[in-house]
């Protein structure tokens, strides 16, 4: 801990960017490094932190932008380093088929959890809670008795 | 009976899920680099800046390759660990020396020992880039092909080094 913590106090030097700082390239950095993770402090983006490596990393896609590098070679330059783990919307493959279909498999297993009570609700309503032979018997029974005055 | 045995299988497949959570290391994130070429580099050595060590001249011989730094403080834990490895290995063991500053590194060997054949400067930070380092120190196997065949991110350990370093390096050997 101690030494990121170091490793950030030396990036606060190296960190600011050149004086006359293209604001194309800037403005393409800073959208692609909030879609890519830091390592240092995992739950950062690439712009966000201030950790050494984080700075070295920014610096280096500042330089492959100004190389005219695309975006889509940058972020498999990294990939080809750190893993799939730097991007933010890792790719669809077989190992995060689950992370992707996921949220929707536990969604339609869901609806189709409610649909199933729902109709077995419904079905308990709609069944007559009498049968016609018990129905007669308690109407005859709440009939007002002909021999008793009215209440 | 099945009101009862719906939700208890549920809280089962959540321990499971949480236990299986508990013991992972998000720290630990898998190198995409493992069973690919080691990245080639030349930098001058640590003690000769004169001299140059490149990935081709390390080709043919199993060797490890230690990312250290005179301000990583992790870096004194493991320390102990390869001195006492470094007499008795049968390979060579090569120091990265990452974004530090000549004069302390040499004088952090100077005080806790070496246990590197030899180190090598990577004041930029470069090459430790290239070799997807993001927590000093990291320790890589690098077999006779120059293939990375295992990383381990912080520290290494007697444990670590006996059950998983000193066993590949023999099958890699062998």
């Amino acid at each position: 801990m101690l030494m990121l913590v170091l490793g950030a106090a030396f990036a606060q030097a190296a960190e600011a960017p050149p004086a006359a700082a293209d604001p194309v390239v800037e403005q393409r950095l800073k959208d692609l490094a909030e879609e890519l993770r830091c390592l240092v402090c995992q739950n950062q983006s690439l712009a966000d932190s201030n950790a050494d490596l984080a700075v070295d990393l920014r610096n280096e896609v500042r330089s492959q932008i100004q190389a005219g590098k695309s975006d889509a070679e940058i972020r498999a330059w990294l990939t080809q380093r750190y893993g799939d783990f730097v991007l933010y919307r890792p790719p669809l493959k077989t190992t995060t088929l689950l992370l992707w279909t996921g949220p929707f498999v536990l969604v339609a297993g869901g609806v189709i959890g409610l649909f199933v009570a729902l109709r077995r609700r419904r079905a308990r309503v709609a069944a007559p809670a009498l049968t016609d032979e018990e129905r007669a018997r308690a109407e005859a029974l709440l009939r007002p008795d002909p021999g008793s005055p009215p209440a | 009976m099945t009101r009862f045995l719906v939700p208890l299988a549920i809280f089962l497949v959540l321990v499971a899920f949480l236990a299986v959570g508990l013991d992972l290391k998000p720290r630990e994130v898998p190198s995409p680099l493992i069973d690919r070429p080691a990245p080639a580099f030349e930098l001058a050595r640590l003690d000769d800046p004169a001299r140059a060590v490149r990935l081709e001249d390390l080709r043919g011989q199993v060797w490890l390759l230690n990312v250290w730094a005179s301000w990583c403080v992790a870096c004194l834990d493991e320390h102990p660990v390869l001195l006492e490895f470094s007499r008795s290995s049968p390979v060579p063991i090569y120091g990265l020396n990452y974004k530090d500053q000549r004069e302390a590194a040499i004088a952090w060997l100077g005080k806790h020992g070496n246990p590197y054949t030899a180190s090598v400067v990577d004041a930029q930070g470069r090459v430790g880039i290239d070799y997807g380092v993001y927590g000093v120190p990291e320790t890589f196997v690098i077999d006779r092909e120059g293939v990375i065949r295992y990383k381990h991110v912080g520290p290494v350990t007697a444990k670590v080094l006996n059950e998983k370093i000193v066993p590949l390096i023999g099958k890699l050997r062998s």
